[in-house]
């Protein structure tokens, strides 16, 4: 729609006129990480994070989520939440594992307490300018969004401190209209964010895939039976740490919960991960994955195979969450499908 | 793009309807039998083999097969046999008639009853509460005799305390033009009839394997043993169909409970023809 060239100090004072007027949720410090939170102060923002501790889906799918209000006399009411908020500062490969849930959640049983969040919120998507200690999103073809559709706004911060912003949608306009006096990008400022482009992509490879992406499903196609799940899973805690920040893990539980009252309640979902001891349990206590290598696996499988059969994406954009969080080192998605590969030849 | 108000106007998927308690009554130590009425809004379309939602308010959701027939009861009425193991059918066995629950469904697919089955000799094969629903399924045929061949019904149970729709299982063995089997692993002093697991029941039928169709419904342990019967009796796998059980979470292909690999049960099961799932090896 239209991308403007804003200097630092421009920038700064439309982040300070946007905060009493939006519900920001951004990058902010959280001891010596950071995290996404409500945005108060413009000087709270850390654009220069190198990766949140959890993603930035859980404002789509919160960590605990009314859906359903009900009582006692068998009364059930949905809960469907509308406020307009605004994500600010997401990563790209972050952003494109909330594009991977949008789908799944709208296609083949549209989920409206998803999908309303979805809707109510404007995505600011910002590149990265700091690489975090494992992020592989540059091997994952997700260090950049320039070519993908469905966010409003793409931050891009140039060497001398000013930020390209791209207004991609009517949502988005609604916050750049306040840059209405920046000037119009031109064809130098183009070239250089182009640059920031490549260097991204090549920064975002402390790990370094030996395959393309889309190779992935095929190779997990012949691995079923490969020693390395229970090589890796034999140190297992099954922890679910993995599964915690991942941007792509979206598995839940429902529960509900009774008020002081006793008789109104809600049903809420809570996450879930497929690594924790009991999560394929049935009633009478059958639990159809009851081997650490087998929830180890299942985990690789939906990553790289089951969702790719779904939507036609790896289910793994690189944030490299996964590896920072695992205890015993053996959550490396990278190391996992590399080992796979070279074995198979 | 839709707007608060349209999307008001969506679907919840995860929305119950209310429903009362019509009948309960005890089966075994442990399995209730339940009828419940939908109160108001629409009536549920379904076919034997799917499942509900069923939920008790402040307990939460459980997944439950109906064992009741579409060409029995009408489409707001729902029969179930529900075991008491975990917190929600803990909380279903203390319920009394008149009481309020929630209900959301039909979900998954079903058995083949007016497609494959039709025109073919039927070999119905239960294990404990698998026999639950496949009753739907019974009924279903026996209510449509004349469409389909030979029906034979196989049934065991652990002990004869845990045989199901005892007076129904009467009936089926007094009647003529059904074979009606079964068998209880560990018999007590009253039982005279035969003993051992279900696959004794499969070396004594006689089958035109080209043209029956078998259904499978059981705890997971005996498929193995039950489909290696069925193939030295040269059953084609495309003419087996099996019920695998699950933990139906959401019961819409969102929460992830259920996947047997790649497949979500509630959405591609819980009847699967086993041609389908021979290579899924999470499946059996």
């Amino acid at each position: 729609m239209n991308i403007k060239r804003v200097t630092e100090k421009e920038f700064a004072a439309w982040v300070d006129a946007l905060t009493p007027k939006h519900t920001l949720y951004a990058p902010q410090a959280k001891e010596d990480r950071f995290a996404f939170d409500r945005l108060t102060a413009g000087e709270d923002l850390r654009l220069d994070y190198d990766v949140s501790i959890l993603p930035p889906k859980k404002y789509f799918l919160p960590q605990k989520e009314v859906l359903i209000k009900f009582d006692r006399k068998g009364n059930f009411e949905s809960v469907i939440a509308h406020e307009p908020f605004v994500l600010f500062g997401v990563h790209p490969y972050d952003f494109v594992a909330m594009d991977q849930l949008n789908t799944i959640f709208e296609q083949d049983n549209y989920d409206v307490h998803y999908m309303a969040r979805k809707e109510a919120a404007t995505v600011v998507v910002s590149d990265v300018q700091v690489a975090s200690a494992d992020v592989f999103a540059g091997c994952m073809g997700n260090a950049t969004v320039e070519d993908r559709d469905g966010y409003d706004v793409l931050l891009t911060r140039l060497d001398d401190g000013s930020y390209v912003v791209e207004t991609r949608s009517e949502k988005g306009e609604v916050l750049t209209g306040l840059l209405s006096s920046a000037v119009d990008a031109d064809e130098v400022t183009l070239q250089q964010r182009e640059q920031v482009w490549n260097r991204t992509r090549e920064q975002l490879q402390k790990h370094k895939l030996e395959m393309t992406p889309e190779q992935i499903p095929a190779l997990l196609d012949k691995s079923y039976d490969h020693p390395l799940w229970a090589e890796k899973a034999e140190l297992c805690h099954s922890c679910g740490s993995c599964n915690l920040v991942c941007p792509t893990c979206y598995c839940f539980t429902v529960e509900d919960e009774l008020n002081w009252d006793m008789e109104t309640g809600q049903r809420y979902r809570q996450w879930d991960g497929c690594m924790l001891t009991g999560f394929a349990t049935v009633t009478g206590n059958h639990n159809f994955r009851d081997k650490k290598e087998a929830r180890y696996r299942h985990r690789y499988y939906r990553k790289g195979k089951y969702v790719w059969d779904m939507i036609g994406e790896i289910a793994c954009v690189g944030c490299g969450r996964c590896i920072s969080a695992c205890t015993t080192n053996i959550a490396n998605p990278v190391e996992v499908f590399n080992q796979l590969s070279e074995e198979q030849q | 793009m839709m707007s608060a108000t349209e999307l008001s106007q969506v679907r919840d998927i995860y929305l119950p309807q209310k429903a009362t308690v019509t009948e309960i009554y005890s089966m075994t130590e442990t399995e209730k039998f339940f009828r419940f009425h939908l109160e108001e809004g629409e009536a549920f379309d379904y076919m034997p083999g799917q499942f509900m939602e069923v939920s008790v308010p402040g307990f939460g959701e459980a997944p439950i097969s109906i064992s009741s027939s579409p060409t029995r009861v009408d489409k707001t009425t729902f029969e179930m046999v529900i075991r008491k193991a975990g917190n929600v059918t803990t909380a279903l066995h203390a319920l009394v008639p008149g009481e309020p629950v929630g209900l959301r469904g039909p979900y998954g697919t079903h058995f083949p009853v007016e497609d494959a089955m039709k025109g073919k000799d039927v070999v119905f094969v239960c294990g404990g509460i698998g026999l639950v629903p496949v009753r739907s399924a019974i009924h279903y045929v026996l209510d449509n005799r004349d469409q389909y061949g030979e029906v034979t019904i196989l049934s065991g149970t652990r002990s004869p305390e845990d045989r199901l729709f005892t007076e129904e299982l009467y009936e089926w063995k007094t009647r003529s033009d059904i074979t009606f089997l079964e068998t209880v692993d560990k018999a007590d002093a009253r039982w005279g009839g035969t003993v051992g697991v279900i696959t004794t029941l499969l070396k004594r039928i006689q089958i035109n394997p080209a043209n029956t169709v078998v259904i499978v419904c059981g705890p997971p342990i005996m498929y193995k043993f039950v489909l290696l019967e069925l193939r030295k009796l040269n059953v084609d796998n495309s003419q087996i169909y099996v019920s695998l059980e699950r933990h139906m979470r959401c019961a819409v292909g969102k929460c992830g409970h259920c996947q047997i690999n790649g497949l979500y049960a509630c959405q591609k099961g819980a009847v699967f023809n086993y041609a389908d799932i021979v290579d899924v090896k999470e499946a059996i």
